[in-house]
């Protein structure tokens, strides 16, 4: 296994030098320059013009600056942005990222957990009317024109119905003389988002250990409802939660969407490795042992479906960072994919470089913790 | 026994055998003949085009052919409707479908792209198929140096996000509808396509019939074209069908950002409704012509397509067929 990660990780090493050259020089040799606007101005003078290029960096040769990147680069210091001057790539990076993340993040949790559910009983009654619908519905979700069906939600929800915000990340009106920067309250409410999930998987893994059912239950349910309640009177203790509630209510619009369209992907995936499994010879013993058909389904079956679909979640994770170009557009969602548009529009070279590495370190990344998952949850895997 | 019959009638008798129990399989399929049956509506859609102006003009343009001919009412692109006093405007006999902010016959947007849709979708699935089988055949056959080159090929390709590479590639070069399917099916071709094909192709180069060509001294090539391709064919195809789906998606999303230059697509129509700002706040509802039908096209077309896919991935992949 150890030799088998050290591979990897030399692979990963190898295969993200040759991603960061390609993706340098292909940024580097798009025409015109941030710096362009200002050197078109007639009135400069040469020495300006030259005190302006050795200020942009323009004034060493290509080859040079790339090898300054890369000495950079292993320091994990990805430059200064043009547009956003004098901020680093990296903070502003840091600033967009967790916002990406956290739309998608609970997107693909919810739709992971609905493709799981519905791949696995499409599947239990294939060919009945439940698994044509299903599908059916899903695969349109799936193939769907993806600003349709962002502009369909925001006429629906936010003109016809009124109860949600039709786009941005918060309302102007009530920050304006709000304390605090918005990233801080929601840096906490990601913080809250991240405890209530860490609690789920301690409180799932103490019931794997339980023996009857109904403890089980009970012991998900408490802790889940009673996390829930403490955090929900932290925060309006805190005074915050007016705050809070802004943001959330401006991100159940873009969540909602990107869980309709991703929802069907896990669903096939789901469905596809079920009808796999309900042919081994273990699911007809089961059966004729007189297990009650969803027992079979869920503890037979569904179990060993899952694998596939534990790997597609974390690799779909990995595409995040550059899935998001499309819905952030379309809900002015300041995110990564935001970013990189308002980048490659202003010709802002080092954020769009940045942008293009990162989201290719996150990937590799995601390949990684999947191939480990791999071997960790599937025993007959050993590397 | 000597076969009389030449043997270009047996192969096409064998062929149209094969065919007819594809076809029996695919007949249970029904969301896969309802995609069929999409696609073929929109084939026939898209060429009735022509017919449409000449259609209009009869009936509403008989009196003033003067008119019609200066302002062009049912061209998709350079049309304008002088007769209505202010566009866009809703849905009506004159205008099926209602016009566009420069009076623009909607109708005729769509019916126009949908030939170019079918053109641009078509081409980057077989590009993307034909590098995609040829690689992963001679990976598979060869290994070695040339499996690992585009197996790390594929990992470097895979790495990128295919859209935001799109666009940077679009300030190079004016992508217009044909080089972008170019574009489109060369960078999927490299990409995850090899790897699924790869390995298909090495459960064939196991058989013994591979064995039995090399003995009888068949060249590397004839084995890959002949004997190894041909038994991946299926599998190619049916990736063809979700390549389909993802280059008209691609490219209507690359035309609704603006950043594509083609002149008129299903993309260039919503986008259009985008860039003079009747998709805001209450236009939405009130101009709904404006982006519906266009995103409705985009959206059926692609999962027909897709449904064609699952349908066929059923009969081509034993492992999804009832038992």
């Amino acid at each position: 296994m150890l030799k088998f990660l050290g591979k990897r990780v030399v692979q990963i090493v190898i295969l993200l030098f040759i991603y960061v050259t390609v993706v340098y020089w292909l940024i580097e040799a798009m025409p015109g320059s941030f710096m362009d606007q200002y050197l078109m101005n007639p009135k400069l003078t040469p020495e300006i013009r030259e005190n302006l290029k050795r200020q942009f960096g323009f004034d060493k040769p290509p080859h040079v600056r790339y090898l300054l990147y890369l000495r950079n680069f292993v320091m994990l210091d990805l430059g200064v942005s043009f547009s956003y001057f004098p901020r680093k790539v990296t903070s502003i990076i840091a600033e967009r990222l967790p916002r990406t993340v956290f739309l998608f993040v609970t997107s693909t949790l919810v739709s992971y957990t609905l493709g799981y559910s519905l791949g696995k009983r499409t599947a239990w009654r294939r060919g009945k009317i439940l698994d044509k619908t299903v599908t059916m519905v899903g695969i349109v979700f799936w193939t769907i024109f993806l600003p349709l069906l962002a502009i369909f939600n925001i006429w629906l929800f936010g003109v016809i119905l009124k109860i949600l915000p039709l786009n941005q990340f918060i309302d102007p009106n009530l920050w304006r003389f709000a304390p605090f920067s918005a990233q801080y309250i929601f840096v906490r409410l990601l913080l809250s988002g991240l405890t209530f999930l860490l609690v789920m998987l301690v409180s799932l893994m103490i019931a794997q250990k339980m023996k009857t059912v109904g403890a089980k239950r009970l012991t998900i349910y408490v802790s889940s409802i009673g996390t829930l309640l403490i955090l929900i009177v932290s925060w309006i203790l805190s005074g915050h939660s007016a705050y809070a509630w802004d943001i959330i209510k401006h991100m159940v619009l873009p969540v909602l969407t990107l869980t309709l369209y991703s929802f069907a992907g896990s669903m096939l995936v789901m469905r596809d490795t079920m009808l796999d499994v309900i042919r081994e010879d273990y699911i007809t013993t089961a059966k004729a042992k007189g297990l009650p058909d969803n027992v079979v389904r869920d503890k037979h079956a569904a179990r060993n479906a899952l694998l596939p679909l534990v790997t597609n979640f974390v690799i779909s994770l990995g595409f995040t960072v550059g899935g998001g170009i499309i819905t952030e557009t379309m809900f002015s969602w300041p995110g990564i994919g935001r970013a990189y548009l308002e980048a490659l529009n202003t010709q802002d070279t080092p954020l769009l470089i940045g942008l293009l590495v990162f989201t290719g370190i996150f990937v590799l990344i995601a390949h990684l913790v999947a191939d480990v998952l791999y071997a960790v949850l599937d025993p007959r895997i050993r590397y | 026994m000597v076969v009389a019959e030449p043997l270009w009638k047996i192969r096409l008798k064998l062929w149209i055998r094969s065919l007819r129990t594809g076809w029996e399989l695919f007949k249970e399929k029904k969301l896969a003949l309802l995609g069929l049956g999409v696609i073929i509506f929109f084939a026939i859609f898209g060429l009735l085009y022509p017919l449409y102006p000449v259609i209009m003009r009869n009936l509403f343009w008989k009196d003033d052919p003067l008119t019609y001919q200066t302002f062009a009412p049912y061209d998709p692109i350079i049309g304008f409707d002088p007769d209505i006093v202010s566009h866009p405007s809703p849905p009506s006999l004159r205008h099926p479908l209602g016009t566009d902010p420069l009076g623009r016959d909607i109708l005729s947007m769509i019916m126009y792209s949908t030939p170019r849709e079918f053109v641009l979708g078509i081409t980057a699935a077989l590009i993307t198929v034909i590098i995609g089988t040829i690689i992963g055949a001679s990976a598979a056959y060869y290994g070695g140096v040339i499996d690992t080159f585009f197996m790390r090929l594929a990992d470097i390709v895979m790495l990128f996000p295919s859209l935001a590479l799109l666009m940077v590639l679009s300030a190079f070069i004016e992508l217009t509808l044909f080089r972008l399917a170019l574009i489109m099916g060369v960078l999927a071709g490299f990409g995850s396509i090899t790897l699924v094909l790869k390995a298909q192709a090495l459960t064939v180069k196991v058989r013994p019939f591979i064995d039995a060509a090399k003995s009888t001294g068949a060249s590397d090539a004839y084995i890959i074209f002949r004997h190894i391709i041909p038994n991946i064919l299926p599998l190619s195809f049916l990736y063809m069908m979700f390549n389909v789906t993802g280059a008209i998606f691609t490219e209507a999303v690359l035309s609704f950002l603006g950043l594509a230059n083609i002149r008129m697509s299903w993309g260039v129509i919503i986008q259009m409704a985008e860039s003079s700002g009747y998709l805001m706040g209450a236009s939405i509802g009130t101009y709904w012509w404006l982006w519906l039908p266009a995103g409705v096209c985009i959206t059926l077309l692609c999962s027909s397509f897709y449904f064609l896919g699952r349908g066929l991935e059923e009969i081509v992949n034993p492992r999804l067929r009832k038992r």
